[in-house]
Order: C-alpha cells, then sequence, then structure tokens
C-alpha cells in the first residue's frame, strides 16, 4: 500500500513542511513517493529525492501548477491515485485550496490537519480551534489526509530517490491567475522558523510594530508574528497573523509582546516548546501558558530584553 | 444575478468548547450557538453586492437541525431575501454537506456561491471547495477582495507570503476569508422584517443525496495541559532562564 506526499514548494525551494509531512506519511506506509506540482521546479524535485525514505519522486511541471491553480493541481493528481491508498498534503494555505477538490474528486473524506497517525485509518485531529482533539477512523477506499506539519518531525536528509517526469494534466480554463504580491523578508519562513517573536494590539500602531517586534526579532534571528487584533488593526500583515484562523506555529520559543491571549490567538502556538510573555496586565491569559511570563510594559521590558541578549553576547 | 450563501449554525464564537465527559464529542446543550463568523462574512459580502446593484437575488441555505431556521433568520435580518432550510438531525461531514448544497445550486441556479472558509466547530476547510468540484464550477478560495464585472468575478486571495489576484467565470464557487469585511449587526427593524421573509424547510433526505458520515468518531479528548504560568522578574532573568534552563542560546 503505498502513499503519495504532494510536496509544499514555492517553484524555487522546498519547504520544510514537506519533510514533516513525509514523517506522516512513513508512519502509515513505507512506500513513500513524493509529487512536486510546479513549474520551473527540478530543484525542488531534486530536494524531495533526498529525503530520507522516499522511494520516487514525480514531477508534474505547468504554467497553471506553478501557479498553484487548484483545478489545475486537483486534475494532475487524482489520476496517480489510482496507485495509492492515501495522499498527504502539508495543511499550508496553499495545500488547504486543493487538496478537498481531490477528495471530492475520489468521492472519499477529506480528514483535515492530523496532528497524529493512530493507524493507517485512524487519525488524531484538533477541532473547535484545537480545544478538542477528536480521534477519526476512515471506512474509505483511498485516504485524503491533510498534516499540520508542525505536528511531526522533519525526516532527516540522505536518500537518493529518482525523479520522474510526469504528464501535468488539464490546466483550468474557467479560472485565471492574473498576478500575485508576494513580500520578499530575509526572516525565517514563520511556520517554520526555530523563534518567533510576536506582536500584539498593545503596539498601538503599525509604525510601532516595526519599531518594536522586528528590531527583536533580528536580533534573535525570530520570524515575526502578530495577534489577530493587531492584524486587523492594520499594525502587521494579514500572513504574520498566528492562531486559529491564521498559521499555526509550534517553535522552540515563542515570544509573545503585549499579547493578552485570545483562546484562538492560544489555538495557533500553544504547541511552542517555550513560551515567552511579556505583558503589563499580569492578567492576562497569555500568562497562563507562559513558561516565562514578565508582567511588564513592552515600552520598559524590550529594550531591557534587548540589552540582556546584548550581555549575553547576542 | 442570484446569489447562494450557505450558512452554518455552531458553537458562540466566544463560548469555549468543552469536551463530554464520556469523551462522545463537545457538550453543545444549553451552549449559546450563533452563525459561524465566516459565514457571516459571506452573507455581509452577499448583502454588499446587492447594494451596489451587481446582486439582485440573495438566498441563504442552511443544513442542519430545525434549531438552524435561527441561523438563516439572522442572514434574512441582515439582508438576505429568502432562505431554505434543509433539514436533518444527522452528523454531516463537509462531503455531504457539498452533495447536498449542489444539489441545491443545480435547482437554484445561481450564479455566485459566497461562503465561508470554514466552520469553527469542525474546522476543516473542505466544503467550498468541494462544492466547486462537485459542481465544475472555478473556485476561489481564502478571498479578501471581491470584484464582480462583465460574466467573471475577480477575487484577491490570502496566501502564504502575501496576496494573488485570480479571475474567474460565473457562476463560481468563492470562500470568505476573515478580512474580506466586517459584517454588520442586524437591526431591530431588520430583524423583525425577517420574520416575514419566506424561510422554505425541506427534508435533507428528499434531495437524494448520499449523507451518510464516511469517518468514525472514536473519541474526543481534552487537549493537553501545558504547565504554564512561572513568571520571572525582569529582562535579566529572563535571558538566564532561557540560556540554562531551556537551552534556547
Amino acid at each position: 500500500m503505498a502513499v503519495l506526499v504532494i510536496a509544499d514548494h514555492d517553484n524555487a525551494s522546498l519547504k520544510d513542511s514537506t519533510q514533516k509531512t513525509v514523517t506522516a506519511a512513513l508512519q502509515i506506509s513505507s512506500d513513500v513517493d513524493i509529487l512536486v506540482a510546479g513549474q520551473g521546479a527540478k530543484a525542488v524535485a531534486d530536494a524531495a529525492a533526498k529525503i530520507t525514505g522516499v522511494r520516487k519522486v514525480l514531477l508534474a511541471e505547468s504554467d497553471a501548477l506553478g501557479q498553484g491553480v487548484a483545478e489545475a493541481v486537483e486534475a494532475c493528481v487524482v489520476p496517480l491515485m489510482g496507485g495509492y491508498d492515501a495522499v498527504l498534503i502539508p495543511a499550508t494555505s496553499q495545500g488547504k485550496n486543493f487538496s478537498p477538490r481531490i477528495a471530492a474528486r475520489l468521492d472519499v473524506a477529506q480528514i483535515s490537519e492530523i496532528v497524529e497517525v493512530v493507524d493507517a485509518a485512524t487519525f488524531v485531529r484538533p477541532i473547535y480551534a484545537g480545544n478538542a482533539m477528536e480521534t477519526v477512523q476512515s471506512a474509505d477506499a483511498k485516504k485524503v489526509l491533510t498534516v499540520r506539519a508542525t505536528a511531526f518531525k522533519a525526516a532527516a536528509d540522505g536518500g537518493s530517490a529518482a525523479v520522474e517526469t510526469i504528464g501535468a494534466g488539464d490546466g483550468a480554463a474557467k479560472t485565471r491567475f492574473l498576478d500575485q504580491k508576494l513580500v520578499k523578508s530575509a526572516r525565517p519562513d514563520l511556520t517554520a522558523a526555530r523563534i518567533v517573536v510576536s506582536g500584539g494590539r498593545a503596539m498601538g500602531s503599525a509604525e510601532e510594530f516595526q519599531r518594536v517586534i522586528e528590531p527583536l526579532a533580528d536580533k534573535l534571528g525570530a520570524a515575526v508574528g502578530a495577534s489577530r487584533a493587531a492584524v486587523d488593526a492594520g499594525y502587521a500583515p494579514n500572513d504574520y497573523q498566528v492562531g486559529q484562523t491564521g498559521k499555526v506555529v509550534a517553535p522552540e520559543l515563542y515570544v509573545a509582546i503585549g499579547i493578552s491571549g485570545a483562546i484562538q490567538h492560544l489555538a495557533g502556538m500553544k504547541d511552542s516548546k517555550y513560551i515567552v510573555a511579556i505583558n503589563k496586565d499580569a492578567d492576562a491569559p497569555i500568562f497562563q501558558v507562559a513558561d516565562y511570563g514578565l508582567v511588564s510594559d513592552y515600552k520598559v521590558a524590550v529594550p531591557e530584553l534587548m540589552d540582556a541578549l546584548t550581555a549575553a553576547g547576542l | 444575478m442570484k446569489v447562494l450563501v450557505p450558512v452554518k449554525r455552531v458553537i458562540d464564537y466566544n463560548v469555549k468548547a468543552r469536551v463530554k465527559s464520556d469523551q462522545s464529542g463537545v457538550d453543545l446543550a444549553n451552549v449559546k450557538m450563533s452563525m459561524n463568523p465566516f459565514c457571516e462574512i459571506a452573507v455581509e459580502e452577499a448583502v454588499r453586492m446587492k447594494e451596489k446593484g451587481v446582486v439582485s437575488e440573495i438566498v441563504a441555505v442552511s443544513i442542519g437541525p430545525i434549531q438552524a431556521q435561527e441561523t438563516l433568520r439572522t442572514a434574512l435580518a441582515m439582508g438576505a431575501d429568502r432562505a431554505i432550510l434543509l433539514q436533518t438531525d444527522q452528523d454531516l461531514e463537509p462531503l455531504a454537506v457539498a452533495k447536498a448544497l449542489a444539489a441545491v445550486a443545480n435547482e437554484e441556479k445561481p450564479d455566485l456561491i459566497v461562503m465561508g472558509k470554514q466552520a469553527i466547530d469542525g474546522d476543516n476547510n473542505a466544503t467550498g471547495q468541494m462544492l466547486s468540484t462537485l459542481l465544475g464550477w472555478p473556485q476561489a478560495t481564502f478571498a479578501s477582495a471581491i470584484e464582480v464585472s462583465g460574466g467573471k468575478v475577480k477575487v484577491t486571495r490570502e496566501v502564504d507570503g502575501g496576496l494573488q489576484n485570480l479571475e474567474l467565470d460565473l457562476p463560481a464557487v468563492i470562500t470568505a476569508d476573515l478580512r474580506l469585511n466586517e459584517p454588520r449587526y442586524a437591526s431591530l427593524p431588520n430583524i423583525m422584517k425577517a420574520k416575514k421573509k419566506p424561510l422554505d424547510i425541506k427534508e435533507a433526505a428528499s434531495l437524494g443525496v448520499d449523507l451518510a458520515p464516511r469517518l468514525k468518531v472514536l473519541k474526543v479528548a481534552e487537549p493537553a495541559k501545558r504547565s504554564g504560568g512561572a513568571k520571572v522578574e525582569n529582562a535579566a532573568e529572563l535571558v538566564a532562564k532561557l540560556k540554562t534552563e531551556a537551552g534556547i542560546f
């Protein structure tokens, strides 16, 4: 029983959510193939071929696949599913966009954002913003699973699988990609970063957010995140949002500054290994999940923290 | 142009879900229920399109228990013109909901379906994409802006790292993200008026689609608790602990 993993990438580089999804896949079957669907993505396929435990890498290329058009990805994947019992897709915004299409076409349930593989048909997934964990068993012949990458360790490099080029399938005649504006950042990717520094509504303005959060993040080599309140207020861009409705992160260290800790924010970061909270309100719910809480105005605490980090040789 | 807006009745956004002690599910007895927040955004968007003159009729549809009428009345009070309840007490998975909605779409023939990107109970984020697939209509998920003109719709989507623009032929399925708009509160006169708007109730079973669940829920458990709550006195102590206890640096 072979399983297929669909790689997460930007046509240039492979994202480590792919390696994490491979770990989940290897818990279901020892025959794991990876599909790289993109355009000009040979380097991505070569990187995928190096993941330990991967049997082979399939590379499908077209403009629509490179643009991530959901209908095109579905058309590419569905014909392959005759050879697989399950397909695992990293639960990124891109993966979530096309994965239910594959399930609908195969007439099977999608099991969303699994965090644990119990056996080849049984999985654990968070529901109600992570306030409950549901264990479900699927009776469908084929399984379509999206994987919450932060719940799995990345499979290491060390393999040398063959890369096989396959047909891209039909495009999507009724959907046209116009353009996209991606923010280029020298910082690590939010969902893959070892350290995340997030700011909340207490920042009060976009300028203050940049002045306070970004230098601290840069000093720590961290990605920058934000609470929904900060994003809604326009202090930080949409894709900084950590939470139930934004990104789910689980770094080694999560630093929450001026964030009260609404349920929906906690849902996005409570699996972090260590949590630091800086907030002047001692009763803020964020302190209940923090390993190290510092009750202080961020205006005082962050400069002191910068100094203390410098003194510690960082 | 006619818009179909599917809406779901879920636990209220501000209520913390509690797991039943027998681990059979989440306790919804005597819990405040409301319209799923993403569905509210979808209704609001349809109403704004109608206010702009782009849309002539808004049909809200829900599938679920008889109490889902209240959710549909909310949609009517926000500005939908009429509502359809597909009544069933069965637990429904996204695939079943998508099949039921596809049957409604084939009957109602809307030009556009706008719906929430996910429901805050199951957190599946699947129904819109499945519906688009079953109907063979183009899809745009996670919309933060929608602009209809000349038989086409331009959708700005929230993607990892930024925003993407797609153009879709109509009819199409669009799922709403958080920043598409801020839903209005229904005014009291509109709530009163909504009571007189048409709301058809049909048995979901009468659609003739397979609504049976594909997944068996073995248990629903509390998530692992974090043992937080420890405090530090100052930034220097924080850095020292991150270094020695946590081994971060």
